[in-house]
C-alpha cells in the first residue's frame, strides 16, 4: 500500500461527524491508511452535535430495514465501547406514552416490531404503572411501551472518543477541508478539496446533510437529502431529574411528538420539532419551533419548568426520500453512509463496523496487529473522589483551578482539550470535549479565561481565538 | 478537620465588608474564600465612577471602592485564599473547597457568610431566536474583556436590556470608538438607575427603545445583525414591527440572578422572587449559622447598600459564634403586597432584634407620586409619599423595635398606595 505517498490513502472518509469518526475508527482495525476530511474546524460539528443524544432500543424501525439492523447492533456496540473508550453512557430505559385507548394497537405494533428487531425486555404497561415509574408523566397516559435497554449518551463524547481512537490507530484528520470534486483516477479517486488534492483507493461518504452532494459527484443513481430541522430546549441540571426514563410520545393524529429526557450530564432535554427545509446550514432557532416543542412536551410531562431553560438549539437531520439509511458500495470503491437520520447516533458504530468490513473484504486488508482498543478520556476532575482529585491536582495544579464554575471544569482540563489528537482548536471544541460553558451561565463567566487558555495552548493571540470556524473570532482587537 | 469560626464565601464587596465587620466585632478566626485571582469581585471590572457616595461621600471607581475594603481586610490581617472555589457547603456548615495548592479540603465553620454574588441571565435563558454566532456577550462578560483583559469585543454594538451594566457598557463602548446603535428594553421602563440613562445614553445620543426586543439573531459565524420588534403589553412581539439593525455584536443586560447553587446544597430555603435565601432580621438563612449578604441575597442597585448589609451579616455571624442572641420563639412575617415585589429580610424575630431594622424592597412598576405604606396586622402604621419609584432602584423602610410597644404583630405588610 502506498503509505509512503502522504497524499495517497487507502481510504478517505468524508465527514468527521459520529458516522465518519466511527467508520475511521473501525477502518483502523485493519491494515489500512485512513484520512478523514472535514469541512468544519473540528469533529462533531454538524448533525452529531445537535440531536436527542438517545441510544434507541430499536423498536421504531421497520423489521428488515438497515435502520432496524444498525440500530440494534449499534446500541449493543455503544454499551461496550462506552467502557473501552471512556465516554458517558447510561442505560436509563425509555417509555413511549399512549394517550388514547384507541391508539393501543399502535403501541402493540411497536412492541411487535421491537420483538422482530430483537429488542430485549420490552413490555406494555398501564398508565398507572407508567406514572409509578415516572410520577411526572401526564394523568392522560393510558398505556406505555417500556424499553429498559434504551439509553442516553454524550454525543460529543462518543464522537470524540471514536475520533481519538481512530487517530491513536493512525487515522489522519484534516479540518477546514471541504470536498469540492471527486474523480476516478486509476484504481481509486482523486479528491479536490479546499485544502488541496487528496487521493484514495476507497471513499466513504459520511457527509451528513451534504451526503447527497458527495454521492452525486460519483454515482449514476442520484440521491436527494432533505435537511429536517429539529429544535430543542435544554434545562438546568437543577430540574434534570424530573424524569429518569426517556419519555417519547406515540406518533398519533397530532403529529410525531417530542421527547422529554434526562441527559447523561443531568440536564433535561426537550425536543425536537420537525420541519423540512432547503438550507443545509440553517440551524436557527425560531419562536414557532421553540413554542411548538415546548407545548408538545407538556402533553407528556405537564410540569416541565420552562423558566429553567438554559439554552435552545437546532439540529439538522439528513432525511432521504426512501426513509432508510443508504449504506454500502454505491459505485465501485465508493461507499455511502448517507441519509443517516434517527436512529443515526445509535447506529453510528454499527455503520462504521459494517462499512469497514466491506472495505476490508474488498481490499483484502488484514487486521492491524498492534491495534489499540482502549482510550482514556480527559479526567473529569470534579467528579473524582477527594483523594484522587487532590492527587491529580498535586501532579498538575491547573486541575485545581476551576475556570467553569457551573460545570466545575478546571484550567487543566481545558488545556488538555488542545493537547488531544485531534484536539480542540476553538471554544466550541473545548466545550464539546469538557463541557466548559455548557452550564447555567452559558460561558458568561468563563469565556475570557477559557479563551486565554486556548490561545496559550494553541500559541495564538486572543484576537485569533474563535468560537468555531474562521469568521467566528471573539475579539475584535487589542485596546 | 480544620475549623474556622467564620468562613466567608466570596471576596467581593459583600464578603470583604462582612469579614471586616466580623473581625471588628471581636471574632479573630475569619477566613475568606475567593475564586478569582484578586479580592474585590465584579467591582474590579467596574472602572467607571459613581461608587461610594453614600458610604464615603465621594465618587469612587469600582476598583477604588473595592480597594478600600481590601485594604481594611489587609490591615486587620484577615486571611484569605484566592483562586479557591467552594465545591460544597453542608447544612452542618462543613465547607469543601478546591485550589491548586491544597487540592480538595474540608473545613468546619462556626458560621458561614454567603457572599457569592450573582450571574447574568444568558441568551439561552432569554430564549432569543436565531443563530448562535460569536459576538453575543452578556454585558458583564464584555465588560471584563474590555476593562480587565483589554480587548475590544465589537465595532457596532446592539444592546438588549437596560440593566445598569448594559447602560454603563453603552458609554464605555462609545468611548472606545465603537458605535452603539441602540439599547432595547422589553419592559415599558428601564431596568437601570435613572442616572445611568442620563449619563450613559442621553449624553451620547444613544437611543433607548422601551417595549422592544430582539426577535432574530443573524449571522452564522459572527453576529451580522439583529431583528428587533415592538412588544405588546403581554411582552409578545407585534408582527409587522420588525426592524433590522446591522451590528457585529449583541450585548445582553437582561437581569441578574443570585448565584445560590451552594446555598441550595446546604439546604438553605430560597425566596422565589429574589432568587436569594430567605433571611431574618439578622440576615440568617433557614440554616442556623448560615448568613447571606450582597447580591447573593438579592440584587442590589448600589454597592453602598451591599457594604452596609454585609457589615450587618458579619456582625451577626460574630454574634452567632459567640453564642449570643438566641433566636426567640416569636416570628413576624414581612409581606410584600400591591406594587412591592419582595422584602429582605422576609421575617423578623422581635425578641432579639436591633433597635431598628432596615427592610429593602423593589417595586414592580414605575410609580409617580405614590406612597409606601406599612401595615401591622392590617392596621396602617405609616405612609410615606415618594415622588418616583422604579423597579431599577431599591427602596427601604425602617422597622423600629419600639414600634412594637403596643404589641408584636404577626405580619407586617409593605405596599404601594395612592
Amino acid at each position: 500500500m502506498n503509505v509512503n505517498d502522504k497524499e495517497f490513502f487507502d481510504v478517505c472518509v468524508i465527514g468527521a461527524g459520529v458516522v465518519g469518526c466511527a467508520a475511521a475508527m473501525e477502518l483502523c482495525r485493519y491494515d489500512l491508511s485512513v484520512c478523514v476530511l472535514e469541512k468544519e474546524e473540528d469533529v462533531c460539528s454538524g448533525t452529531s452535535k445537535a440531536n436527542s443524544a438517545i441510544v434507541h432500543a430499536g423498536y421504531d424501525a421497520k423489521p428488515g430495514t438497515l435502520k432496524a439492523r444498525m440500530n440494534v447492533r449499534g446500541a449493543e456496540l455503544i454499551r461496550r465501547l462506552s467502557r473501552t473508550l471512556d465516554f458517558s453512557y447510561r442505560e436509563n430505559g425509555s417509555l413511549v406514552l399512549c394517550f388514547d385507548e384507541g391508539d393501543i394497537p399502535v403501541l402493540e405494533s411497536l412492541y411487535e416490531r421491537g420483538i422482530k428487531n430483537g429488542v430485549r425486555g420490552l413490555k406494555i404497561i398501564s398508565g398507572d404503572e407508567a406514572r409509578e415509574l415516572e410520577p411526572a408523566v401526564s394523568d392522560k397516559v393510558c398505556a406505555a411501551l417500556l424499553a429498559p435497554t434504551a439509553g442516553i449518551v454524550c454525543p460529543f463524547g462518543m464522537t470524540i472518543a471514536f475520533a481519538e481512537n481512530a487517530a491513536d490507530n493512525g487515522a489522519r484528520f484534516r479540518f477546514l477541508t471541504e470536498v469540492k470534486n471527486i474523480e476516478r483516477c486509476g484504481e481509486g479517486f482523486a479528491l479536490t478539496t479546499s485544502g488541496g488534492a487528496v487521493r484514495a483507493r476507497y471513499v466513504v461518504n459520511a457527509a451528513g446533510v451534504y451526503s447527497d452532494k458527495i454521492h452525486n459527484l460519483v454515482c449514476e443513481q442520484k440521491l436527494k437529502i432533505t435537511p429536517r430541522r429539529g429544535e430543542y430546549v435544554l434545562l438546568d441540571r437543577e430540574v434534570g431529574d424530573l424524569v429518569s426514563h426517556t419519555v417519547f410520545q406515540l406518533p398519533g393524529a397530532y403529529g410525531k411528538g417530542v421527547l422529554v429526557t434526562p441527559t447523561v450530564h443531568g440536564n433535561l432535554l426537550v425536543g425536537p420539532s420537525a420541519e423540512d427545509i432547503e438550507d443545509r446550514e440553517d440551524t436557527e432557532t425560531t419562536p414557532d419551533g421553540t413554542a411548538d416543542v415546548k407545548s408538545k412536551a407538556l402533553r407528556s410531562v405537564p410540569g416541565v419548568p420552562y423558566n429553567k431553560v438554559i439554552t435552545g438549539f437546532t439540529g439538522l437531520r439528513a432525511h432521504e426520500a426512501g426513509d432508510d439509511f443508504v449504506i454500502g458500495e454505491s459505485a465501485p470503491g465508493f461507499f455511502d453512509a448517507a441519509g443517516i437520520e434517527s436512529p443515526g447516533l445509535t447506529s453510528a458504530p454499527a455503520i462504521g463496523e459494517y462499512i469497514a468490513a466491506l472495505i476490508a473484504e474488498k481490499s483484502g486488508a488484514a487486521p492491524k496487529k498492534d491495534h489499540i482498543d482502549k482510550r482514556v478520556g480527559i479526567p473529569r476532575v470534579a467528579e473524582l473522589p477527594a483523594e484522587e482529585r487532590s492527587r491529580l491536582i498535586k501532579e498538575n495544579p491547573e486541575y485545581g483551578q476551576i475556570v467553569c464554575r457551573c460545570e466545575n471544569i478546571s484550567a487543566g482540563e481545558i488545556a488538555d482539550t488542545v493537547r488531544r489528537r485531534p484536539g480542540a482548536v476553538s471554544l466550541d471544541g473545548v466545550k464539546r470535549r469538557v463541557r466548559q460553558g455548557m452550564g447555567r451561565c452559558q460561558a458568561g463567566f468563563c469565556t475570557p479565561a477559557a479563551a486565554a487558555i486556548l490561545a496559550r495552548e494553541l500559541g495564538i493571540k486572543m484576537e485569533e481565538v474563535r468560537k468555531n470556524a474562521p469568521g467566528s473570532e471573539l475579539i475584535k482587537e487589542r485596546l | 478537620m480544620n475549623r474556622h469560626d467564620i468562613i466567608i464565601i466570596g471576596g467581593g464587596p459583600a464578603g470583604l465588608a462582612a469579614a471586616a465587620a466580623a473581625r471588628e466585632a471581636g471574632v479573630e478566626d475569619v477566613l475568606i474564600l475567593e475564586r478569582d485571582v484578586r479580592l474585590g469581585g465584579i467591582l474590579n471590572q467596574c472602572i467607571h465612577n459613581g461608587f461610594g457616595l453614600h458610604t464615603f461621600g465621594q465618587e469612587l471607581t469600582g476598583p477604588e471602592y473595592a480597594e478600600r475594603y481590601a485594604d481594611k481586610v489587609e490591615e486587620l490581617h484577615i486571611p484569605y485564599k484566592l483562586k479557591t472555589i467552594v465545591a460544597d457547603v453542608s447544612a452542618d456548615r462543613i465547607v469543601t473547597y478546591v485550589n491548586a495548592e491544597e487540592g480538595v479540603q474540608t473545613v468546619q465553620a462556626g458560621a458561614i457568610v454567603l457572599a457569592m454574588g450573582c450571574r447574568e441571565r444568558p441568551r439561552g435563558a432569554l430564549g432569543l431566536p436565531g443563530y448562535r454566532p460569536a459576538g453575543i456577550y452578556t454585558a458583564g462578560t464584555a465588560q471584563r474583556l474590555m476593562n480587565v483583559e483589554g480587548y475590544s469585543v465589537g465595532k457596532k454594538v446592539f444592546i438588549l436590556g437596560s440593566g445598569d451594566i448594559g447602560l454603563i457598557m453603552a458609554r464605555r463602548l462609545t468611548l472606545e470608538g465603537a458605535q452603539v446603535c441602540c439599547v432595547a428594553e422589553l419592559m415599558p421602563y428601564s431596568g437601570g438607575l435613572n442616572r445611568n440613562i442620563v449619563q450613559c445614553l442621553n449624553d451620547f445620543n444613544i437611543p433607548l427603545r422601551l417595549s422592544h426586543t430582539v426577535t432574530r439573531i443573524h449571522g452564522k459565524r459572527r453576529v451580522e445583525g439583529v431583528t428587533v420588534s415592538e412588544v405588546d403589553e403581554n411582552r409578545r412581539p407585534i408582527p409587522g414591527t420588525e426592524e433590522f439593525y446591522e451590528c457585529d455584536t449583541l450585548l445582553l443586560s437582561c437581569g441578574l440572578l443570585p448565584e445560590n447553587e451552594l446555598s441550595r446544597a446546604a439546604g438553605v430555603k430560597l425566596d422565589r422572587v429574589t432568587g436569594g435565601p430567605v433571611v431574618d432580621d439578622k440576615l440568617m438563612s433557614s440554616v442556623p449559622g448560615v448568613f447571606a449578604c450582597g447580591n447573593v441575597l438579592h440584587v442590589h442597585d448600589l454597592v453602598d447598600y451591599v457594604s452596609e448589609e454585609a457589615e450587618r451579616a458579619g456582625r451577626q455571624a460574630a454574634e452567632y459564634v459567640r453564642g449570643g442572641g438566641g433566636d426567640g420563639e416569636t416570628v413576624v412575617t414581612l409581606e410584600a403586597a400591591g406594587g412591592v415585589r419582595y422584602t429582605v429580610p422576609q421575617f423578623i424575630r422581635p425578641d432579639n432584634m436591633a433597635d431598628s431594622v432596615t427592610v429593602r424592597f423593589r417595586v414592580s412598576d414605575v410609580f409617580r407620586d405614590r406612597s409606601v405604606a406599612v401595615y401591622y396586622d392590617g392596621v396602617r402604621v405609616s405612609k410615606r409619599k415618594k415622588r418616583i419609584m422604579a423597579p431599577g432602584e431599591m427602596e427601604q423602610i425602617t422597622i423600629r423595635k419600639d414600634g412594637f410597644k403596643a404589641g408584636i404583630p404577626k405580619k407586617i405588610t409593605v405596599c404601594v398606595e395612592d
